[in-house]
C-alpha cells in the first residue's frame, strides 16, 4: 500500500498514530454511543476515550484500550480534540456497514496535533478510502465526580435481561424511575406514561443477576429521553452494571466483546430528574 | 401501428425481468422505442445541469421467439411509447414461472401495452394472467429527441472496479456531501472524491486498466480527468446495477461522465451532466 507507507516517515511526530486490522472493533463501540453529533477524544498511551454529553445530564464514555489496536502511538502525556462523531462513523464505514463474512477493513489513524485534521486511511480489498476530518477545540466534559467509595447501591445483570425492557420502554412516560432494595422489589424498573404506568421487576435471585449489592432502598427518576440512547450499548454488550450513589446519580457499565472477542467498556452516567421520597415507591 | 411479441423461453424471460427491474430502478418514466430488430429504453433528460440520460438496447431476436410490429409508416417503421417503467417490472413479476409471456399494443379505454402471462400449475392446467399497463404514443415530431446518443468525446476511459464496492462508498459519502468529483487517468486509476468544509474522502481505486481510446496518444497516463456530478445521480445508476456487469466503461471528460455497460446482451448507456 504506496499511500500508507509514504505517511510512515512523516509520522515520527505525529501526536497520535494508531492501526487497527479490523475498523469495526473501534466503529462498533463508537456506535454505542453515537446520540449528538459531537464527541471530544481523549488520548493517552493508555488508550482512547471519546465521549458524548447531552443536556449537561447524561454522559457517555466508550474506552478503547491501547491493546486493541495492532499499533498505538501517542506522543505526548495526553491529546485531546473535538469531532463530529457522525462524519467519522461514516467514514470508519465507507465500505459498508454490514459485515461480509471473511472481509475486514484495514484502519490507519494518525493526529498530527492541535489545529491538525484527524487522517483516516481504510483499506478494503486493495481499495483505499482516505478521510480527513477536521477537528475542533476540545470542551470541558463534564465530571459527574462518581466514586466508588459513595456508591450505594450495585448490580451486575446479563445484558439480554435487559433489553427487552430497554427497547421496549415506555416513550410516553417523561421520566425511567429505577427502584434498587435490598428488599423486594429489589430491582424494578417503572415507566407513568399515556397508557398507565408499567413496572418491571427482576428478583435478586434471577438467573440474570450476576451480583446484587443493595444496601439501602433507592427510587431515583431519570429523564428517558436521556436515557434511551443507552438502549444501543444495551443491546452490543454481554454485561452490565447499574450503579448510584448517594445523590442518586446513575452509573451505567457495559461491556463489550468485539469480533477477537476482546473486552471494552462503555459507561453511561445520568444525573437524576427529581427526588423521590421513598414512601411514593 | 401494431406491436405483438412472444417469450416462452424460461431463461429469455428471466432475461428480460431482469432488465426491466434495472430499468424501473434508473428511470421512473421512460420511452420505449419498437424497430424491427431492437427494443430501446430510453431516458432524455433535457435539464442541462446535472441531468442523466440514458439508452438501453437489446436485439429482440434475443428474447423473443415471435415478434411483429408495423411502425408509424412505411418510412418510419418504428413505434416511440412513454411508459411509467414500473408497471412493466411489476407486472413481470408474476412471469417467474411462467409457460409464455406476449406482450402487445392495444387500445382498451386507452392505448395500452398489454402483457398476458400463461402460468401452469400444479395440475398442468393453465391460467392466463393479463396486465394492461398504460402508455402514451409519442408523437413522430418529438423522435429526434430521443435518438441515440452520439457517444461525446471522453479524455479518459477506464474499466470499472467491482459495483458493489462503489454502491457502499457511494451511499456513505451521500451522507456527507450532494457533490461528488469522479477522477480517472490512463494509468487505471479512479477516485472518488467528496469535499465539504468539515471533510474530505477520497476513495482510490487502482489497477483497473484502460480500453484503448483514440485520443490517448498525447496524454499523460498520470493526468487526472475529472467530472462534478451530483451524487445522487450516481447513487441512483449503481442502485440499478444489482449484477455485476459482462463489461463496465466509465468514459470522463469535464462536461459528463458516460457509463457503457454490457448485461449480457444488453447494453446500456447512462450519462450523468456535469454540475455547472
Amino acid at each position: 500500500m504506496p499511500l500508507i507507507t509514504t505517511q510512515a516517515e512523516e509520522e515520527n511526530d505525529y501526536s497520535l498514530v494508531a492501526s487497527l486490522d479490523n475498523v469495526r472493533n473501534f466503529s462498533t463501540i463508537l456506535k454505542a454511543i453515537h446520540f449528538r453529533e459531537h464527541a471530544t477524544c481523549f488520548a493517552t498511551k493508555n488508550g482512547i476515550k471519546v465521549t458524548v454529553e447531552n443536556a449537561k445530564c447524561v454522559q457517555a464514555n466508550a474506552f478503547i484500550q491501547a491493546g486493541i489496536f495492532q499499533e498505538f502511538k501517542v506522543q505526548e502525556e495526553s491529546v485531546t480534540f473535538r469531532i463530529n462523531l457522525t462524519v467519522l462513523l461514516d467514514c470508519l464505514s465507507i465500505f459498508g456497514s454490514s459485515p461480509m463474512p471473511g472481509i475486514l477493513t484495514a484502519l490507519r489513524m494518525c493526529y498530527q496535533g492541535y489545529g491538525y485534521p484527524l487522517m483516516l486511511f481504510l483499506e478494503e480489498g486493495g481499495v483505499v478510502t482516505v478521510c480527513k476530518i477536521n477537528t475542533q477545540e476540545p470542551e470541558e466534559t463534564l465530571d459527574f465526580d462518581f466514586c466508588s467509595t459513595n456508591v450505594t447501591n450495585k448490580i451486575i445483570l446479563q445484558s439480554e435481561g435487559l433489553r427487552e425492557a430497554f427497547s421496549e420502554l415506555d416513550m410516553t412516560s417523561e421520566v425511567l424511575q429505577i427502584t434498587m432494595s435490598p428488599d423486594k422489589p429489589y430491582f424494578r424498573l417503572s415507566t407513568f406514561g399515556n397508557a398507565g404506568s408499567s413496572h418491571l421487576d427482576y428478583p435478586k435471585d434471577s438467573d440474570l443477576m450476576e451480583s446484587f449489592q443493595c444496601n439501602q432502598t433507592q427510587v431515583n427518576r431519570y429523564k428517558i429521553s436521556l436515557l434511551k440512547p443507552s438502549t444501543k450499548a444495551l443491546v452490543l454488550s454481554c454485561k452490565v452494571s447499574i450503579r448510584t450513589d448517594n445523590r442518586g446519580f446513575l452509573s451505567l457499565q457495559y461491556m463489550i466483546r468485539n469480533e477477537d472477542g476482546q473486552v471494552c467498556f462503555v459507561e453511561y452516567y445520568c444525573c437524576p430528574d427529581e427526588e423521590v421520597p421513598e414512601s411514593e415507591s | 401501428m401494431k406491436f405483438r411479441a412472444k417469450i416462452v423461453d424460461t431463461a429469455c424471460l428471466n432475461h428480460f425481468t431482469r432488465v426491466s427491474n434495472m430499468i424501473a430502478k434508473l428511470a421512473k418514466t421512460c420511452s420505449l422505442r419498437i424497430s424491427p430488430d431492437k427494443l430501446n429504453f430510453i431516458l432524455s433528460d433535457k435539464v442541462a445541469s446535472g441531468g442523466v440520460s440514458m439508452w438501453c438496447e437489446l436485439e429482440q431476436e434475443n428474447f423473443f421467439s415471435e415478434f411483429q410490429m408495423e411502425g408509424v409508416s412505411a418510412e418510419n417503421n418504428e413505434i416511440y411509447l412513454e411508459l411509467t417503467s414500473e408497471n412493466l417490472s411489476r407486472a413481470l413479476k408474476t412471469a417467474q414461472n411462467a409457460r409464455t409471456l406476449k406482450i402487445k399494443l392495444t387500445n382498451k379505454h386507452f392505448p395500452c401495452l398489454t402483457v398476458s402471462i400463461e402460468l401452469l400449475s400444479a395440475s398442468n392446467s393453465s391460467r392466463i394472467v393479463t396486465h394492461d399497463i398504460p402508455i402514451k404514443v409519442i408523437p413522430r415530431k418529438l423522435w429526434r429527441d430521443l435518438q441515440e446518443p452520439t457517444i461525446p468525446a471522453a479524455e479518459v476511459s477506464i474499466y470499472l472496479p467491482l459495483l458493489k464496492t462503489m454502491r457502499s462508498v457511494v451511499e456513505k459519502m451521500k451522507n456527507i456531501s450532494n457533490h461528488l468529483i469522479i477522477e480517472a487517468n490512463l494509468n487505471g486509476q479512479l477516485n472518488l472524491k467528496i469535499e465539504t468544509e468539515l471533510v474530505c474522502v477520497t476513495t482510490h481505486f487502482k489497477d483497473l486498466g484502460n480500453p484503448p481510446l483514440d485520443s490517448s496518444q498525447n496524454r499523460d497516463p498520470e493526468q487526472m480527468a475529472e467530472v462534478h456530478i451530483d451524487i445522487r445521480k450516481l447513487q441512483q445508476f449503481l442502485a440499478g446495477q444489482q449484477v455485476n456487469p459482462t463489461k463496465a466503461i466509465c468514459n470522463v471528460s469535464d462536461k459528463m461522465v458516460h457509463f457503457d455497460l454490457l448485461h449480457e446482451d444488453v447494453s446500456l448507456q447512462y450519462f450523468i451532466s456535469a454540475l455547472s
